[in-house]
């Protein structure tokens, strides 16, 4: 470098202000060897840009104000769900074609209050004491529902029998190395099942509050973001696991929020402070579902008939492509 | 020679097939009958000796003879025996007649071992198997940081409070909650526009008093209602939207604090309330 940047930089410690630093135009900080010294001088260049930076904005505030009224509207930061590539199978709230099909799929019945949802939670063969808890607490969340434990038993006998017991759904909870890793949802009466890959899976005592367990009531159901027919049955699967009927005394909330494929799952206690402010306090688990594969029957994996599968490489491919 | 054999490989030099441990020494030669390294079950230093093998699921009785010592591709004679359990171990007595009690009693040993064994394995097939997949690490890296920012644009708890207060204005919960004064609200907003070009403060004014007025009678009302009163006074206080809803201590706070005008107070909106400074005391005796 020229002399007159070691003079600067051999003052260790004590940097002197960042004033305008004019650099031979040929000159770049990474080619400085030293370390210390190259270091130190990409800190100035930083803190430059940082000035300047902050000038161009304080600049453009002030034209703004100047204009007034005639300033360009303000620009909106793009955000992967503003730049989300069109989905042509997005629901429009008003299509008659997707309301008369979900008139007639299988959870007709439930939605117009002809069945009670029933639910028998299970796990695949030896769960270990974190998916056992999980179920327990699980099963507190979801009213009507029951834990069996699964000695071996393989699924496909499983089925019938709770079709005989007037179940309406089946959960079973995979679980790799002691944590819970997977969710495969199976609507009973021949109804379809989606498979899902379960992460960051909180039991209640993880979560950081003080609150108290979740009363018997039934809880309230939040779907958040189910566009797409695909995420309209996933939705709608997963409300039809709860009571139609809500105990608002209860005031508990189960919530399903879709972002980016991920749907998030919480249970809430909610209290309205006034007409403008509710406060919530976290119980319950929380979990994180991400879809694999949709089945048109109940549980079989060889010759079932797949609605939808997530094939890696065709689908991974766009990261502004989403498909619930 | 035999013994010469042990002597060199068994107990002082370097044998490829011992292994050490702590406690005791390991052969790990196929043919060794019992797997420990020991003077009698070392296959190298003894020059008659018979062993069980299975292969694909058959067993063979293995010898050696001294005649044999000569040919090692000849050495090890190969038997198969009987599937039956019974008849296999009559074979075996029947082709190691006249050897070493310890050799045929090991070998019956280690046949009934293999046998059982095979027995499992057959009955594990028969069951549902784990099918092992691997995983991918870059996939689940990535599936874990697009999670997180999922997560981090979902801002979970914004979203879930705006759907409840959604609901609450489109009267879903029906008559639980009383909160009439988003109605009156709703009229003040519409009088405040109308009045926006005056700067009317005795007008504003009269609407505060008013206001003010109805807003204690509810309070008192409200504080008839435990959980709302405890929370009226705790949301003034802590101002924030999630805390615990624990009643004892908000409720010793809220003795201390101000009488209950102050929640009233400040649940109007900031509007632009313009005082005369002569009537402001006035204001306050009244609502005294």
């Amino acid at each position: 470098g020229g002399s007159g940047l070691l003079g600067a930089a051999t003052e260790d410690g004590a940097q002197p202000a960042p004033e305008r630093v004019l650099f031979p135009p040929t000159f770049s900080v990474s080619e400085i060897k030293n370390k210390q010294r190259r270091h130190f001088m990409f800190l100035r260049w930083k803190q430059q840009q940082r000035k300047e930076k902050l000038a161009a904005k304080k600049k453009r505030r002030k034209e703004r104000e100047a204009l007034g009224d005639k300033a360009p509207p303000k620009a909106v930061p793009k955000t992967i769900e503003n730049q989300r590539v069109y989905d042509e199978t997005t629901v429009d709230p008003n299509d008659e074609e997707v309301a008369f099909d979900e008139a007639t799929d299988e959870f007709a019945p439930y939605f117009n209050r002809q069945t009670v949802p029933k639910i028998l939670i299970t796990t695949s063969d030896r769960p270990r004491g974190r998916t056992v808890r999980f179920c327990e607490q699980l099963a507190t969340v979801i009213p009507n529902s029951h834990v069996y434990y699964r000695r071996g038993l393989a699924l496909k006998r499983i089925i019938p029998q709770c079709i005989a017991r007037d179940f309406t759904d089946l959960i079973v909870i995979n679980e790799d190395r002691k944590i819970p890793n997977g969710l495969v949802l199976s609507h009973l009466p021949d109804g379809p099942t989606a498979h899902f890959r379960m992460s960051s899976v909180r039991l209640r005592k993880e979560i950081k509050r003080k609150g108290k367990e979740p009363t018997e009531h039934v809880p309230e159901i939040i779907l958040n973001n189910f566009t797409t027919r695909l995420g309209h049955s996933i939705g709608r699967m997963l409300a039809s696991l709860f009571p139609h009927d809500p105990q608002f005394i209860g005031r508990q909330v189960a919530t399903f929020h879709n972002q980016r494929d991920y749907i998030f799952f919480r249970f809430h206690r909610y209290i309205f402070k006034s007409e403008k402010k509710v406060g919530i306090q976290e119980l319950g688990p929380r979990f994180t579902l991400k879809l694999r594969s949709l089945q048109k029957g109940t549980f079989d994996s060889k010759f079932g008939e797949y609605e939808w599968i997530h094939k890696r490489r065709e689908m991974d491919t766009s990261r502004r492509k989403f498909h619930l | 020679s035999p013994q010469v054999v042990w002597d060199t490989l068994g107990n002082r030099q370097f044998c490829s097939y011992k292994i050490t441990t702590k406690t005791q020494n390991f052969c790990r030669n196929e043919y060794n009958l019992t797997g420990l390294c020991n003077r009698s079950s070392c296959p190298l230093a003894n020059s008659q000796y018979a062993t069980v093998r299975e292969e694909k699921g058959r067993c063979y009785l293995y010898m050696k003879t001294i005649e044999r010592a000569a040919f090692p591709r000849r050495l090890w004679e190969r038997v198969l025996l009987n599937k039956n359990y019974e008849k296999a171990l009559e074979e075996i007595d029947e082709n190691l007649i006249y050897w070493p009690r310890f050799i045929r009693h090991k070998c019956k040993q280690r046949f009934t071992k293999i046998t059982q064994y095979l027995i499992r394995i057959r009955k594990l097939t028969l069951k549902r198997q784990r099918k092992i997949v691997p995983l991918r690490r870059k996939l689940e890296r990535r599936e874990k940081r697009r999670e997180e920012k999922a997560l981090i644009a979902a801002q979970l708890d914004n979203a879930i409070e705006k759907e409840l207060l959604e609901r609450l204005k489109q009267d879903t919960y029906g008559d639980i909650y009383n909160f009439p004064i988003h109605a009156f609200d709703k009229a003040l907003q519409q009088q405040e526009e109308e009045s926006e070009s005056e700067s009317d403060a005795q007008e504003d004014e009269e609407d505060e008093e008013d206001k003010r007025e109805f807003v204690e009678a509810e309070d008192s009302d409200l504080s008839d209602f435990e959980d709302m009163d405890k929370l009226e006074t705790s949301s003034e206080e802590e101002q924030e939207e999630e805390k615990e809803v624990e009643e004892e201590p908000s409720h010793s706070k809220s003795k201390g604090k101000a009488p209950l005008k102050g929640p009233a107070r400040r649940k109007r909106r900031y509007i632009e309330i313009e005082y005369e400074e002569e009537t402001e005391p006035a204001t306050k005796t009244t609502t005294a």
